[in-house]
């Protein structure tokens, strides 16, 4: 399976990488971005929510 | 002794941090009530176990307001370097065991000395004095991104039974600040002792629900080791047990005032006073907006700066919540308190002093539009007809 992505918090640069997950934050290795919580919010600074999230550019 | 970096021409920039060698002083600062233990039982004199509160709410606030305020900042471009050294780094690690140090060595002194009550209620309260800056220290490293200092950070918290701050703080604090929502954030009109009630099980609450979230997305319930609110209780708990068998009942009043002091005295008091009144407009989507440098009171005082690890320079803490402390900046125009943290949490204390100093400011901040403040539930009319006029004059002086 193929066509992971990466989202970037504009605040702290946290990056949630579909293919990696967040295991600590319960979600699993290819948790897609729209199976994570509306109202989920940046586990390292908490600034931002998932709604202001980007997503990163493909390298 | 300087660092450098290269701006984007490629031009050398070179940053000397005046205060490098002065932020060991984060070192010696819980170990107070150690030193005046020795002291009072060289002197024989009780006025020493009190020091610490002395030099807190006395020395301090005096020391702040005869050294220049420091509004300087790092050069942006050297920021990468001053992050990653490790002095820096290690202070906030290494004040962890010291918390430990004080804690049992006073409840060895306690507990086997023959001390006068006002001895005890002295040590005690200084221990919890200290030990609420342990909160201070867990604030720090637990904002950091490393296992290592997210751990030590849970370590320190334990020492004085807030462990769920590491959660609530983060997680909930950061998330709601200067909003209605947030129980952590105080309202114009509230008292200190009113947003205390709020305050304390609001963020006890809020901890519990956002850690009992996370574990049911894991597939786990709230009753696991891994619940990170549950884990610093599992050394708080003996810990504390410990010390009650190893020194006997009078753990029970010292322990207990240590604590009382931490959190109302220290934590209760830093978010009492940090973003007293001042509120996040709500946006049409319904979200409130981000948190912004002017959603923080500030203070550039040099020696409350310098035991806080810079938490004085709130404003970009809340922008950029894992900036490391050295790297803390200051902005123009930002609201400001007239003194450091230790001057404004005595001053809190007396509600109608506090409301004299920060109603003014609140409205002058706000321009006079009482909408736009964080205000106490039913009381706006009210602060409005005693405030309304003076903000209008603050604001037009400032």
């Amino acid at each position: 399976m193929n066509g992971y992505r990466r989202f970037i918090c504009p605040g702290c640069g946290y990056a949630y990488d579909e293919r990696k997950g967040d295991p600590h934050e319960g979600f699993p290795p290819g948790t897609r971005w729209e199976q994570v919580p509306e109202d989920w919010v940046c586990p390292d600074c908490a600034v931002r929510e998932k709604l202001d999230f980007e997503l990163q550019a493909e390298a | 002794m300087s660092i450098q970096a290269l701006n984007s021409e490629g031009q050398i920039v070179r940053y000397t941090d005046k205060r490098r060698w002065l932020w060991s002083l984060s070192l010696l600062w819980p170990l107070l009530p150690v030193i005046s233990c020795v002291v009072a039982a060289k002197t024989g004199q009780a006025v020493w176990f009190w020091a610490t509160w002395i030099i807190w709410y006395l020395i301090v606030p005096v020391i702040d307001h005869l050294l220049p305020a420091d509004g300087s900042n790092p050069p942006p471009e050297v920021v990468p370097k001053l992050d990653a050294d490790w002095y820096y780094r290690l202070l906030p690690m290494l004040t962890v065991p010291i918390h430990y140090i004080t804690l049992i060595y006073s409840a060895w002194v306690i507990g086997t000395g023959d001390l006068a009550w006002y001895s005890i209620l002295g040590l005690a309260l200084s221990v919890g004095l200290v030990n609420g800056i342990a909160i201070n220290t867990g604030h720090e490293l637990g904002h950091k991104t490393t296992d290592l200092e997210r751990w030590l950070a849970k370590t320190v918290l334990a020492v004085v039974g807030y462990g769920h701050f590491f959660i609530e703080h983060n997680k909930g604090h950061h998330k709601d600040v200067a909003t209605p929502d947030d129980p952590a954030s105080s309202r114009m009109g509230e008292n200190i002792y009113g947003f205390a009630c709020r305050e304390i099980p609001g963020a006890m609450r809020r901890a519990w629900r956002s850690e009992k979230a996370r574990l049911e997305r894991c597939g786990k319930g709230p009753w696991t080791v891994q619940n990170e609110v549950l884990q610093p209780l599992l050394i708080t708990v003996p810990l504390y047990v410990g010390l009650t068998v190893a020194f006997g009942w009078v753990m029970l009043p010292y322990l207990a005032l240590q604590m009382v002091w931490g959190w109302f005295g220290v934590l209760t008091s830093a978010n009492y006073i940090e973003h007293y009144g001042l509120l996040r407009q709500k946006r049409d989507n319904g979200r409130f907006e981000a948190c912004q440098p002017y959603h923080s009171w500030n203070s550039n005082h040099v020696m409350s700066n310098l035991i806080l690890f810079n938490l004085q320079r709130h404003s970009d803490h809340h922008a950029n919540p894992t900036r490391r402390y050295q790297s803390l900046r200051n902005f123009e125009h930002l609201p400001e308190y007239p003194s450091g943290y230790p001057l404004m949490f005595l001053i809190a204390l007396f509600p109608p002093l506090w409301f004299a100093v920060m109603n003014p400011r609140v409205v002058a901040w706000a321009e006079g539009r009482f909408d736009r403040i964080n205000i106490r539930p039913g009381y706006r009319a009210r602060l409005e007809a005693r405030w309304g006029k003076r903000g209008d004059n603050a604001a037009a002086g400032a």
